[in-house]
């Protein structure tokens, strides 16, 4: 081969393994903080109601670096969980998914909170217009008597 | 024989139990206090068994009788003298025995207090507690008998759960039982007061320390739990809202709403129909955590058993609710008051909304436990409600709460004028704001962790003008200063106290704020030599040991910590019990003022070579434990006898 | 008709207590798998002494898999010997045992193997992956895989000797190329 055409192959691979180290996936250093944000969102399966991030088990350990393997190959959060929940259902995430019936838990509390200040808000409202009620106007005083009143008070001073 | 002997003690005090209760009861009705006078004897003699009872059954564990299978299934050889002696109450069996002692000694504190001073509704008091006992009393005899003999005798026993042993053990069940039982009072007497007719306020007030009391051990209880959480269970926190301590707090929640309440009624003579609902819904919800963690109807760390038990205490939970309720619905005319508030803006509607967030509190806390079981029954699919969702759905809850304790003592009653309001909450609102300005200057960029700060700030300077304010007026009449505080503390006693406790709740929130916002933690694996770093500590894994104990085998792992000089050596370790089929991870931590070190070993090589270790750096945490201690001389301070009549 | 709403208030009791009722009929521990009738995931491990092992080598044969550890106390205790006694009456029927043993340690589980004449094909899994692929949360775990590699059953607990007849005989029989 000629040196020319030595220099293009040579300069036709960098390209080529220029271009293929920018496309492919780099291993992601992956840091602790986000598997420990995946792991608190999933419950472990040996222990009871506490999550992947936190227990001390030897399963939440081993499912603890399944989600940092799976992170450092490139997979997102929600990547993560969804393989979970593929495996073990939705018992497998510590809050239920914001779908469907589980709304029901998630909205009650608020409505319950509403109910309870509008009642309160009515009982008040009530009370306080009872307490603001007509007042019948005081009796008017009769003459005869004020102008008694009036002898007395000045003779007692 | 020992066997015998305590099935028979139970079976008596049982009997005696169903003499009492029905005694009492027509003795109120048809008018013999000689029948009453019987039913209180009877009491006793209840008292006296069930204290027979726990002193045998303490007996066979410390003389290692394993022909008892109660002690053969929770102690061995090797368990430590104190363990053995704790380990009674340690399983299902003891504490039905230590929550019915309890109701026992409740009963009789309840008999010398109010014999005399409460004459209509004491008979039927003592019936409702008589007829409480003997409910768990049958479950003493029919589905936890602790007195059930193990045949063949083994030579040695089971041995304890090794979670257990620890001096949380000795305290935590008997606080958060003394708490428990001790709602049944009032309880008893809003059952009285509703049999009666004499639903006035008389029945409030002859209960009111029994709530504040009940409510305090409650709160010991919860505290002692999440201390025991924090420093065993090797997770490095302190609540994890399982079901069960979710089946704690809940009562806890209602039971502040009524500690706030019934000042109202005492003021005003209102709210009578939502004090006396309150005071039965806070002890069916006792009810139905015990329900909770006997029945395994929810899984739980805690879930002792399940079986016939979880039957028992379900039919008894209804027959209270709907006997209660009942009578509530029928006595509802006369219940109903004639409400009436001068102002919107005053402290009777501080308190109608401190109830509102803290009885919707008590409901997330209570949906969110049994949705699981909601999801299956409806859709057939199971879900989990933990931690995150706890969290997120609390916090706008807790944290309107906090801003309201400020508010609630010093607003004035009936009519906040104006001049109230900026007298004072001038201060408090400006050191407030300036707090959320400060912390953000500081670095703090989580909104959250500013609001919080900031209304802890603004409760601590409520608190603070209230009591200089007062102080100062003392010092205006010629009193020295020291005097001056003490007899402000001695005389509105129950005022302060109640301050007392809210800065000690205060003291709760900053920790668990401080634990949440700014806590770290990392795992790795590190070979002897080898260093980790976090938050400025280093980590330098020196090696592991092995120990043998007298009831187990230990590994322990070496880690010197430093921050520039050498701190301590900190030593998790893994216990190995041969009962257990995990082993049991021990946690060791260094703990300080504003941050505690806390380590967990995890997986380690034959050779000891090799280590994994969970390092965490919490930050903020002892601040939970203060304000602990400082909600107790609160509380103390408050049940304190009144020196005057407050007029 | 007014004086009749105060009696909501006991009955507001009743669904909740309802509720709680319904809980005695169902464990909490029960959790039915996602992965019923989908295609077991495929894994290689190394055998107790070495040897590769892997899930498509059983192509085409009815595969039980279950999982086990040596510290499982007394279930995997109770099964093993329910498993190996059927491994050897089936094998010649085109149905393998296969054994995943999870957190453990070598010698423990050579000495489980030991002790208990087990002598169908074991592996270790030592990272845990496998046990999470297929939603394991305690052990002992048996799934029953058909010739077509999808997976049919999973038995939580010990296997019995009844449990695990009548489930390979109705894979076995269903007609399907392998």
């Amino acid at each position: 081969m000629s040196r020319a055409r030595v220099r293009f192959a040579a300069s036709l691979l960098l390209l080529g393994a220029t271009v293929s180290a920018l496309t492919a996936q780099p291993a992601k250093p992956v840091s602790e903080e986000i598997v420990h944000e995946v792991a608190a969102q999933l419950r472990c399966v040996v222990c009871q109601n506490l999550s992947v991030a936190d227990s001390p088990s030897e399963m939440a350990s081993q499912m603890r670096a399944i989600i940092r393997e799976r992170l450092a190959a490139g997979e997102s959060p929600a990547d993560v969980q969804r393989y979970f929940v593929d495996r073990y259902g939705e018992w497998i995430l510590l809050a239920p998914p914001r779908r469907g019936f589980n709304l029901l838990v998630w909205l009650l509390p608020f409505v319950a909170v509403g109910v309870g200040l509008a009642i309160t808000a009515a009982l008040v409202w009530r009370w306080t217009r009872r307490r603001r009620g007509v007042r019948p106007p005081p009796p008017a005083v009769d003459p005869a008597m004020s102008e008694r009143i009036r002898r007395e008070v000045q003779s007692g001073r | 024989m020992t066997a015998d002997l305590g099935f028979g003690m139970t079976l008596v005090a049982l009997g005696l139990a169903l003499y009492g209760g029905v005694a009492s009861a027509v003795g109120a009705r048809t008018g013999r206090p000689a029948l009453v006078e019987s039913a209180q004897h009877a009491a006793l003699g209840v008292f006296a068994l069930i204290t027979a009872c726990f002193a045998l059954l303490a007996y066979a564990f410390l003389t290692f009788d394993f022909s008892v299978r109660y002690v053969a299934t929770n102690t061995n050889l090797g368990t430590p003298f104190y363990y053995r002696i704790t380990a009674v109450w340690g399983a299902l069996e003891g504490s039905i025995i230590l929550w019915s002692w309890m109701l026992g000694l409740y009963t009789l504190i309840l008999i010398v207090r109010h014999r005399d001073s409460a004459r209509e509704l004491y008979p039927w008091a003592l019936a409702t507690m008589l007829g409480i006992l003997a409910f768990f009393l049958v479950v003493m005899t029919v589905a936890a008998p602790p007195f059930q003999r193990q045949v063949p005798v083994p030579a040695d026993g089971r041995g304890l759960n090794p979670l257990l042993e620890d001096t949380g053990m000795i305290t935590h069940p008997v606080a958060l039982y003394l708490g428990f039982t001790g709602f049944t009072v009032p309880f008893a007497f809003a059952m009285a007061a509703l049999i009666t007719g004499r639903i006035g306020d008389a029945w409030l007030v002859l209960t009111r320390r029994w709530t504040i009391v009940a409510w305090y051990f409650l709160s010991l209880g919860l505290l002692i739990g999440g201390w025991w959480s924090y420093h065993v269970l090797g997770w490095g926190g302190y609540w994890a809202w399982d079901p069960v301590e979710n089946a704690a707090f809940m009562p806890w929640l209602t039971g502040t709403a009524l500690l706030h309440s019934v000042m109202i009624q005492e003021r005003r003579r209102m709210l009578r129909l939502w004090n006396i609902s309150l005071v039965i819904l806070t002890f069916g919800l006792t009810l139905f955590g015990t329900f909770l963690t006997r029945s395994g109807v929810i899984a739980s760390v805690h879930a002792f058993t399940q079986g016939s038990i979880g039957i028992l205490f379900l039919g008894f939970l209804a027959l209270v609710l709907l006997t209660a309720l009942g009578l509530v619905a029928w006595r509802w005319e006369a219940l109903r008051s004639q409400g009436e508030l001068d102002s919107v803006v005053s402290r009777e509607s501080a308190f109608l909304l401190n109830n509102v967030l803290l009885i919707a509190a008590a409901f997330t806390v209570f949906f969110g436990t049994v949705f699981p079981l909601l999801s299956e029954a409806v859709r057939g699919v199971k879900v989990s409600v933990g931690a995150p969702f706890f969290n997120q759905v609390n916090v706008p809850l807790f944290l309107s709460l906090v801003f309201l304790m400020g508010v609630g003592p010093l607003i004035a009653w009936r009519r906040a004028s104006l001049e109230n309001l900026t007298r004072n909450f001038l201060w408090p609102v400006a050191l407030g704001i300036a707090a959320a300005a400060a912390a953000f200057v500081l670095g703090v960029r989580s909104l959250l962790a500013a609001v919080t700060f900031a209304a802890t700030v603004f409760v601590a300077a409520t608190i603070a003008v209230d009591f200089v304010r007062a102080t100062r007026a003392r010092l205006r009449t010629g009193e020295a200063l020291l005097p001056a505080m003490g007899g402000l503390l001695r005389r509105h006693n129950r005022r302060y106290g109640g301050f007392v406790v809210h800065l000690g709740i205060l003291f709760i929130v900053l920790g668990v704020m401080g634990s949440h916002a700014w806590s770290v933690q990392t795992e790795t694996t590190l070979k002897r030599g080898e260093t980790a770093e976090l938050a400025g500590y280093r980590f330098r894994f020196d090696g592991l040991t092995a120990v043998e104990e007298s009831n187990h085998f230990k590994v322990v792992g070496a880690f010197t910590v430093s921050n520039g000089r050498v701190l301590d050596v900190l030593r998790p370790a893994k216990k190995f019990y041969p009962q257990e089929q995990a082993p049991i991870a021990y946690v060791d931590y260094r703990l300080g003022l504003t941050e505690d070190i806390y380590l967990v070993l995890g997986d380690f090589t034959r050779d000891g070579t090799q280590a994994t270790i969970k390092l965490q750096v919490n930050r903020l945490v002892s601040w939970i434990w203060i304000g602990g201690v400082v909600l107790t001389l609160g509380a103390l301070l408050a049940i304190l006898p009144e020196r005057h009549k407050i007029a | 008709m007014k004086r009749l709403w105060r009696w909501l208030i006991p009955l507001a009791a009743l669904p909740v207590l309802a509720l709680l009722a319904y809980g005695f009929r169902v464990s909490p521990r029960d959790i039915p798998s996602p992965l019923l009738g989908r295609p077991a995931p495929g894994w290689a491990l190394t055998t107790l002494e070495g040897a590769p092992l892997s899930l498509g080598a059983h192509r085409g044969k009815v595969v039980v898999l279950n999982f086990w550890a040596s510290w499982c106390y007394p279930a995997c205790y109770e099964e093993a010997p329910v498993l190996e006694r059927n491994w050897r009456g089936y094998r010649d029927r085109g149905v393998v045992v296969v054994g995943v043993d999870i957190q453990d340690k070598q010698e423990a589980a050579e000495k489980f193997v030991r002790d208990l004449g087990l002598t169908f094909p074991i592996a270790r899994d030592l990272k845990g992956t496998v046990s999470v692929d297929y939603g394991v949360y305690g052990v002992p775990e048996t799934f029953f895989l058909d010739r077509q590699g999808r997976i049919r059953v999973k038995h939580v607990g010990a296997v019995t000797d009844d449990v695990f007849r009548a489930t390979v005989d109705r894979l076995l029989a269903e007609a399907g190329s392998p």
